[in-house]
């Protein structure tokens, strides 16, 4: 699928100069597109006025590099059948400019280059940086991206809603026992819901490693540095589902955290959030009541196979040394909490809660909620051949944090 | 030690060791040179080797051969394999040859220093593979599985093979450096009575830029290197946040010697272009003068402008604007050299043998990257080709094209002085026309890749990617079994061959070429006089 970018209506007039310089530049990467499907020349379709800018300063350095690179190799290749021995050409001797003419068809394509450098090129690209750089003003709304090992946390802080994204491909697609869906690789189970035709502050940061954001779609890739904060901006013109994913090497699972934008219209986008606060009062509430094993257990292993099982494996056999076995680990199968009801110093409780610095192992406090806490750590403890036998309340989690 | 035959076997009045005593203690610049192009050949199908592993897991999307953990092992090797044990002692195996030659010096003025420089090669080489050997016996996880870049944090969570890479990286810049101290040396003592220094073979000329850049640069590295280490093993906190540190820190120190580094790959590669351009074009080299100012400039520039690397990891509009300009006023130099390659040629008597074939095709496909590099260098469009298969095609074609076809230029080039035996020109040829078409197989389709949206150092992508992956697994196994001709065509030209003349090449100009083919084992005992 070939995609030929469109642009809004406003700037279409502008456009229409450069559409034959644009068509003949496509023209030969047309040729084999039309054959065949998934051949992809330029840019995704843009759809922030970010995006917009990039693909056209993109289009015009193309064409700019393209125009030097026929010309100069045009003159080199003209030389090398002209200037050949077998066609009996005699060699010349200078070595250098000679008179005031030879100089001055010396120097001007450096004059020409110059131009091109910081005239021709120049200008748009400042004029784009500071378009790009510009979050401080007029945001309608922030949106926190927290890259961890790996998956994506996205907060709206205004509204107190939170929550993780990871990847929704089953491992038997990856492992090709399964045919691959559509979406392959660029699907979470839960997107982020932006809001269309809205400035959106995004603020980027990492509990572990450096991440970086990156919808194509949108013109905008930005680190997410671990006790950092840096941002960039989004305005999505159109309504649709946007896929990106992490574009720094973050460790083992780097090719499998993508990035899923859904963009609504914002009527929808409020309906939505309304839906996450009730949700997320839902969870806290329940964190005051007292839950079964069988319950604490469901609840462990829903989020054991979403938070954990990258590493510690579905089968708690870890991948050693970098992510040891759950089954039959000492800290998994040690007391659970101290005599006083107290977290015991690199007991199972611990880890879970503040992680282990210098490794991938994350503190979970910060990400999970109570009631998951409790559930991944009963879980752990009873099952993968562990039998502890003992469980953990979301209460007491709460108490511990 | 395929090029051992350059060594006559009669040398009795230098009661010299033989068999590999004498590879060991040598300190005889041909000898040197041998060793260090022979060294830089292995690892040259070392790391090809890794990343043909790499392209065969690419070839269709899903987990085919390899775990993503192995993945990024392979491609970090890969490029550190590549960058330090295959193109940069290439480059000082033609110094260690080719400077006394060409300045009419008796042997390097180091000579002792020449020795222990290459001999710290092989250990730093194991030093970097052996973890994927004892990963096998169950020791540690692996290699390195950062990058080639060690980015801190994720180099600090890293296992054993961190601490291997960063000692194999010390030992490689120590020899690095004495490498460079030996030539600034032989450079500024040693040259013929009446060469000045511009009258100094342009080969040189790059190489004395390409040894201030990495006495300028390594240390640099060596103490990035170093704080990471203390910030894994000895509770420092350079590059952590919590301790007030900066990851970002790392990447300024890290590319501060990284930018500059791509300049010393290729300095001495278009210090040799002149050379061969003249030599098939049979006209003297354009604007000699001109090149060197160029040199000089680009060394310079190439220390200012190392934060376009990581635009994307946020900064300052004015330091944005800044490293965007002084990266485009790279270009300005290069197309100084540009101008002056092809005027060279210019109504000149061209001759196409195999080493001008590479020039050729060298001088092409550097420009592609050339220009990628000029708008990679806008900060707004880098933010869409960072970290994407836009940049892989990029520096492929700058360090492949440019540096590892350079190489191959000057290896035909002066392999018939060296050896006294001519290449067979066919498979020369067919080399050429092999790589040339299989590299642009390989990595025009990456530029399309990183255009459409597919990040680098992924082992598994999304389906719409598929088919120019395909393509550019083909395009690197025919790439990678050409290369099987280069080395074919090298050993059998050590073997024998038509015996060639002083002067190789009809157009063939400077003191190298006064010489017997192959030079004897002590050359210019008697310094030429330059007029």
């Amino acid at each position: 699928m070939v995609i030929v970018p469109q642009d809004s209506s406003a700037s279409r007039r502008r456009w229409r100069l450069t559409l034959l310089r644009r068509a003949a530049r496509l023209a030969p990467a047309l040729l084999p597109a039309s054959a065949s499907a998934g051949y992809s020349f330029n840019f995704p379709e843009p759809v922030t006025p970010i995006a917009r800018e990039t693909l056209h300063i993109h289009n015009e350095f193309m064409l700019i590099i393209t125009t030097l690179f026929v010309v100069v190799f045009a003159i080199m290749i003209y030389s090398m059948i002209r200037h050949r021995k077998s066609s009996g050409h005699q060699p010349s001797k200078f070595s250098g400019p000679t008179g005031a003419l030879q100089w001055f068809w010396a120097l001007i394509p450096f004059a020409i280059l110059l131009f091109i450098d910081f005239v021709l090129m120049g200008i748009p690209a400042v004029q784009a940086i500071i378009n790009m750089e510009d979050t401080k003003t007029k945001a309608d709304l922030v949106l926190k991206v927290t890259g961890m090992q790996w998956k994506w946390q996205y907060e709206y802080p205004d509204a107190g809603v939170k929550f993780i994204s990871t990847l929704a491909t089953p491992r038997d697609q990856i492992a090709n026992a399964e045919t691959k869906g559509e979406h392959y690789l660029l699907e979470v189970d839960k997107p982020v819901v932006l809001p269309v035709g809205k400035k959106v502050r995004v603020l980027l940061t990492s509990i572990d490693v450096i991440h970086t954001w990156w919808v194509p779609q949108f013109g905008v890739k930005r680190d997410a540095i671990p006790g950092f904060l840096r941002e960039t901006w989004v305005l999505i013109e159109k309504p649709g589902i946007y896929r990106g994913q992490c574009a720094e090497l973050c460790g083992k699972d780097h090719g499998f955290m993508p990035v899923v934008v859904h963009a609504v219209p914002e009527p929808e986008y409020l309906a939505w959030l309304e839906a996450q606060k009730a949700e997320a009062k839902a969870a806290a509430g329940g964190a005051d009541r007292t839950w079964s094993r069988d319950e604490l257990m469901a609840q462990g292993k829903a989020v054991y196979e979403k938070v954990c099982a990258a590493c510690h494996q579905p089968d708690g056999k870890g991948l050693p040394p970098a992510f040891p076995a759950l089954a039959g680990s000492k800290i998994v199968n040690g007391p659970l909490l101290d005599m006083n009801g107290k977290v015991i110093t690199d007991s199972h409780v611990d880890r879970v809660m503040h992680g282990k610095a210098g490794t991938a192992m994350q503190a979970f406090s910060t990400s999970l909620s109570d009631v998951e806490l409790a559930g991944i750590i009963t879980y752990e403890r009873n099952s993968f051949g562990n039998q502890m036998g003992d469980m953990i309340q979301p209460a007491q989690i709460k108490a511990l944090r | 030690m395929s090029l051992a035959t350059t060594h006559p076997a009669a040398h009795p009045e230098h009661h010299e060791p033989t068999g590999l005593l004498r590879w060991l203690t040598t300190t005889n610049h041909k000898d040197i040179g041998t060793m260090y192009l022979t060294f830089s050949l292995i690892m040259f199908f070392v790391g090809g080797l890794m990343i043909l592993a790499v392209r065969a897991e690419l070839f269709q999307p899903g987990l085919q051969l390899m775990k993503p953990e192995f993945f990024n092992q392979l491609i970090g090797v890969h490029a550190l394999v590549m960058i330090f044990a295959a193109l940069m002692p290439a480059a000082t195996g033609f110094a260690n040859w080719m400077i006394p030659l060409m300045i009419g010096a008796p042997d390097m003025a180091l000579p002792r220093l020449n020795n222990w420089g290459f001999w710290l090669l092989p250990p730093a080489a194991i030093l970097l593979t052996l973890p994927f050997s004892l990963a096998l016996f169950g020791i540690g996880d692996g290699a390195l599985a950062t990058g080639w870049t060690f980015y801190a944090p994720l180099s600090v969570q890293g296992g054993m093979g961190v601490d291997f890479a960063i000692l194999a990286v010390h030992i490689l810049g120590i020899s690095s450096i004495m490498g460079s101290i030996n030539i600034i040396v032989t450079i500024f003592n040693m040259r013929a009575p009446g060469m000045t220094m511009m009258k100094l073979p342009l080969f040189c000329w790059g190489w004395l830029i390409t040894a201030f850049l990495l006495i300028a640069t390594l240390p640099v590295l060596a103490g990035a290197v170093t704080m990471l280490l203390t910030d894994r093993h000895f509770g420092t906190h350079f590059f952590d946040a919590a301790g007030g540190g900066d990851p970002i820190l790392f990447q300024h120190l890290f590319w501060f010697f990284g930018h500059p580094e791509v300049y010393i790959l290729l300095l001495p590669v278009w210090g040799l272009m002149p050379h061969v351009l003249s030599t098939f074009s049979r006209k003297p080299t354009y604007g000699y003068t001109a090149q060197v100012y160029s040199f000089i400039a680009i060394g310079i520039l190439s220390v200012v402008v190392w934060a376009h690397h990581f635009f994307t990891a946020g900064m300052p509009v004015p330091a944005l604007i800044y490293f965007m300009f002084s990266t485009m006023a790279i270009s300005l130099p290069l197309a100084v050299l540009f101008f002056c390659w092809i005027a060279t040629m210019w109504k000149g008597a061209m001759t196409f043998e195999t080493p001008m074939l590479f020039a050729v095709g060298f001088i092409v496909l550097f420009g592609i990257a050339g220009l990628t590099g000029l708008i990679l260098a806008d900060v707004a469009a880098d933010a869409q080709y960072h970290h994407s298969y836009f940049v892989v095609a990029h520096f492929h074609y700058a360090l492949f094209a440019g540096g590892i076809m350079g190489v191959m230029t000057g290896v035909y080039y002066w392999l018939p002085k060296w050896t006294g035996h001519m290449y067979n020109e066919t498979l020369g040829k067919l080399h050429f026309w092999l790589t040339v078409v299989s590299f642009n197989l390989t990595f025009i389709p990456q530029f399309f890749l990183g255009l459409a949206g597919m990040p680098r150092r992924i082992p598994d992508y999304a389906l719409q990617f598929a088919e120019f992956n395909a393509i550019s697994t083909i395009g690197a196994f025919i790439l990678g079994l050409s290369q099987l001709l280069f080395a074919w065509n090298i050993w059998s030209c050590t073997r024998g061959g038509p015996k060639v003349e002083n002067r190789v090449w009809e157009g063939a100009d400077g003191l190298e070429w006064e010489l017997s083919s192959p030079p004897p084992h002590h050359s210019w005992e008697t310094q030429p006089q330059i007029k």
